[in-house]
Parts: C-alpha cells; structure tokens; sequence
C-alpha cells in the first residue's frame, strides 16, 4: 500500500455511487419535475405578470437560484446519508477499522455526494433550456462554482451526517434552516428589490452571496460583488475541513 | 511461535470515569486460537474496539504485527480482519459486491479469484448475487467473515461468533474456525461459553471487570476446572498421613489438623465415599467436611452470578 490509501478512495467512492443509482429514478426524475413546477408557477404564472429583473427576463432570472437551491440541499441530504447511514446500521465498524485516513474518507464520501449533486445541478439546468432561453456569461466560472457549491455544501452534510443522532436531527437542518434561508436569499428575486431595513438584513443572510455569485456567471453581475461570494464559499469550505478535522481527531460521535 | 499482538497496560476510561479496561497485559502468538472469555460488560469487546480502531484506548500500547495501532495504523489495520459481534450489513448491496468492496477498502488490489475462493470456503458461493437481506442470519454472518477475510489479514477477531446462534450453526462455525486456522490466520475470538473456549481454543485468558484475571493454555485450564478439594477436619491431630491412605494420595494441612483431597469432578469414581469410608474403617474420627472448587471455577462461578445478575 502506498501513502494514500486510493483503492479505498475508489472503492467508498463506487460504493456510494452505486447507492445513488439504486434511487436513480427518482434521483433524477425529481430535480426534473421540481424544476419544471417551478417554470410553470414562477416563470409561466407570475413571471407573465413581472417584465424583467435588472433587466434579464424573470423566467431566466430565476434559473440560477432554482440550480443553487437544488443543489444546496442535494449535496447536504446525500452527504449527511452517506456518513449516517453506516452510523446508523453498524457497518460504520468496517470504515473505521481500515487502513483509511480522515481525509480519505472525506475525499471519497463528499466527492461522490458532490458528483450526484453536480449532476442534479446539471439536469435542472438543461431542463431549464425547455422552457426559457439561458444566457451563460461565464460558462468555465459557472461549472467552477457549481463544483465549489457542490464541495462546500456536501462537507457540511458530511459534519451534519456524522452529528445527527437520529433522521429527524438529519431533516432539520436543511428543511428549517437552509430551506428558508434561500428562500430569503434571493433565489426568486434580487435583493434590491428588497426596501429598507429588509435589504440590509438580507445581506446577513450567507446564502445571499452564493446566489448572487452563481448568477453572475449567468448575467456577468448580482446582488453583491463575486469576489464577495468567492470568499464567502472559501470560508465556508475552510469552516467546515476545520470542524471535520476536530471530529475526526477527537473521534467525535464517531469512535467510543 | 512469533507473537503477533502486544498488548501493554491498555487502559480505557470513559468520560463518566467507568474504567473499562484496568491495564491488560497480552501477548498472542501467531497461528493460535486465542478464546478471550469473560461475563458480558467484562470488556472483551472494548478491548477488541480499541485494538482494531474503532475505539481509542485512553493509555498503554498495543502492536499489531510490529505496527503500532496509532502511529502506524495503516500497517496494524491492514493485518486485522474483523467480525464484530452485531450483525451490520450494507442490507441492498449483493454479497459479492460487499466482499469486492472491503477488500478495496483495505488497499489491496482487485482479485476476483481471491473472493471466489472466500466466498466458496465459506459456503456463500451460490448467494454470491443474492441481496444481503435475502440471506439468514447464519449467513449474514458468514458475509461478515468473508468480508473479514478479503483482504487476506493475518488476525481475525470473532466477537461472540455464536451469540444468538442455535446449536447446529454455532456447530458449524466451530468447524469453520478449525478451517480457517488450518490456513495460518491467527484467530482471537471472544464468548461467555466456557465449552467454546473449550471446543477451539489454544489458550484462554479471563477477563472480569476491565482486568484479565489469567491466560492460561486450555489443557492446563480444563486440568484445574475439573479439580476439586475437599478437606476434613479431623477430631484429632495426625502426624503423618496413615499408610492406608496412600492410594487417595491425600496431603496433611493446618498443622496435622486437617487432610486434604484433590479429586476430579469429572470422573466416573472420585474417591470421595471410598475415602471416607476407609477414615471411618481405620478409625480417624472427623469433625467436618468441605469440598472446595478450585480458584479457577471459583472465577467462573462469580462470573456466571454476575451474568445471572446482568
């Protein structure tokens, strides 16, 4: 064996691959339908009654948040099952008995939770192109933070996953907190919109900055600058290895 | 023989200040069958946690095949195979899949042949493509040893490989574990029967309380669980034992007051009414009379009452 254990990498990374597959219809089939409700009451009901939104059409508008929301959830739920499930059922014993190290683990866990999201976030942008005409700025930044979203958000499951305690503690977090925070964070408008003292406060939301960054490299500009959002998604990935570092060398829920 | 594990004053104390283990000292050599014994909350599986890394212990040092299990714990796991005593598995995965999976989980290289081999000595071979969940309990298990065994590991650790298993599959798995010791592997298994100890293992040690109260080679230990003693206090002092009861080979104790008798529970005639028979018939009077388990079954029998109380 080498320094770095890369057939358990490949081997934890084909396993939760296989998994998702195993769910592949509706895996796939509800970023699908999800997006196509979405175009239908926002774009086709409301968005006929809205002209445009700093200029780009309402219904075009709102496909980067509709990519963002997805896949912030996404990789949240397929990280945080990933690592809980084997808690849950035991099999947690065989990982934590091999030859495999923190970062092993993180990189095949969040890197396969990361891909199925990256692909939910792939589907609902081409389903997007049926229904409205989506200019792509920047398509090489787009793809990168797609990835970098992808990353963040599935590390933050993976912390979410090895601290729940049960599948409510699971549900919670992204049903009451992340949910409501895109929604406040101008997934379906733009934060000027907003009058004060809503607007300012908005800018307290995290979720804002993702967005805002993500539409950028639609529209070429957002709410906030997208080097505010590039160092908001940095810090978040810094945060999360952070506190995954501490779990894993305290053995945190993890080891007794 | 080598010694594969060193064990050096492993302690474990939980944040609650429960010590579950109190500094064990082990050694196992390499190719026995190691039988660790002990009533259920001993610390048999904490023990077998912190040596594969699952727990950590909170002092000492434990090798594994000359890999210490924290610095160097890719060199230690990567000699450990081991099949915990709960019955975990990936249920939708198909036993095949799970068995190529743990070996890639242990770093080593494809080898379909190598699980083929596994999956046939362990009888799994026809279930190959079934789903766990379609499997029996019994199989389950073996599933868990398979995927033990994948990664060809030179110490196996069984964690109550019969718990809750009826009595022709826990046959089963005793001549299983004969097999798999015929191929080198060194096996440590844990139980709190002491005929399992009995029927496989090489050595036994006893563990009680976090401690290991002896290690013992299981001829020896089966020679000392079938002893008793029994002692008569005599009604008067006796210098010498008498010529008559040379045969009993008793000894004399309490300074002449007492004759002891060491006889074996297990056999047909223990000499017991014969000896007694023959104080009378030469006229040693006696005031009492006491048998005594050896120290040994004096371990087990408190380690049953504390299972009986568990």
């Amino acid at each position: 064996m080498s320094f770095v254990n890369l057939r358990a990498i490949s081997a934890i990374y084909r396993f939760e691959l296989h998994r998702f597959r195993r769910t592949l219809l509706t895996g796939l089939l509800v970023p699908v339908i999800t997006t196509t409700l979405y175009f239908v009451v926002f774009g086709g009901a409301i968005g006929s009654r809205m002209t445009e939104v700093d200029g780009i059409p309402y219904a075009a508008f709102i496909v980067p948040g509709l990519i963002m929301m997805a896949m912030f959830t996404e990789s949240i739920f397929n990280a945080s099952f990933g690592i809980y499930m084997p808690k849950f059922t035991g099999t947690i014993y065989e990982l934590l008995s091999a030859p495999v190290s923190a970062t092993e683990t993180i990189i095949a866990y969040v890197g396969a939770a990361a891909t199925k999201s990256l692909i939910v976030g792939t589907i609902i942008f081409l389903t997007a192109h049926l229904f409205v005409d989506v200019p792509v700025a920047h398509p090489l930044a787009m793809a990168g933070f797609m990835v970098l979203i992808a990353i963040s958000f599935c590390l933050f499951g993976f912390i979410l996953g090895i601290w729940a305690n049960g599948f409510e503690q699971l549900q919670v977090i992204p049903m009451l907190v992340i949910m409501p925070m895109t929604f406040l964070g101008g997934a379906f408008y733009s934060v000027h919109m907003l009058s004060e003292p809503w607007r300012t406060i908005t800018l307290f939301n995290p979720i804002v900055y993702l967005i805002s960054g993500f539409r950028w490299t639609f529209f070429g500009r957002g709410d906030v600058g997208i080097e505010f959002s590039l160092i908001f998604v940095a810090g978040m990935i810094v945060t999360c290895l952070a506190i995954i570092a501490w779990m894993f060398r305290t053995g945190y829920r993890l080891k007794k | 023989m080598a010694s594969i594990i060193e064990i050096s004053g492993l302690t474990k104390r939980y944040a609650s200040g429960f010590e579950a283990l109190k500094g064990i000292d082990l050694t196992i050599e390499e190719g026995e069958i190691f039988a660790l014994l002990g009533p259920n909350g001993a610390g048999k599986t904490t023990m077998i946690s912190i040596i594969c890394g699952i727990a950590r212990g909170s002092g000492g040092s434990v090798t594994v095949a000359g890999h210490d299990i924290v610095r160097d714990y890719r060199g230690a796991r990567s000699a450990i195979g081991l099949v915990p005593q709960e019955l975990s598995t990936d249920q939708f995965e198909r036993v095949i899949d799970t068995v190529t999976f743990s070996r890639g989980l242990f770093g080593k290289p494809r080898n379909d042949a190598h699980v083929e081999k596994i999956l046939r000595d362990l009888s799994l071979w026809d279930k190959r493509n079934s789903k766990i969940l379609e499997l029996s309990g019994g199989m389950k298990r073996r599933v868990m040893i398979a995927k033990a065994l994948s990664h060809e590991p030179r110490v196996l650790f069984l964690d109550e490989p019969t718990a809750g298993v009826d009595v022709e599959l826990r046959r089963d798995m005793w001549k299983l574990i004969g097999e798999l010791r015929q191929t080198g592997v060194t096996i440590i298994l844990t139980t709190h029967y002491i005929e399992e100890a009995e029927e496989m293992a090489d050595r036994v040690g006893v563990i009680n309380r976090g401690e290991l109260m002896l290690v013992e080679d299981k001829t020896v230990l089966m020679k000392k669980l079938g002893k008793k003693t029994l002692t008569v206090v005599l009604a008067a002092r006796l210098d010498a034992v008498p010529a008559e009861l040379a045969e009993w080979g008793v000894t004399l104790r309490a300074d002449g007051h007492e004759i002891e008798y060491i006889f074996d529970t297990q056999a047909e005639r223990t000499g017991v009414s014969s000896l007694l028979r023959k104080l009378g018939d030469i006229g040693i009077a006696y005031k009492d009379i006491n048998t005594r388990q050896s120290s040994l079954e004096d371990i087990f029998v408190e380690l049953v009452h504390q299972e009986k109380a568990a």
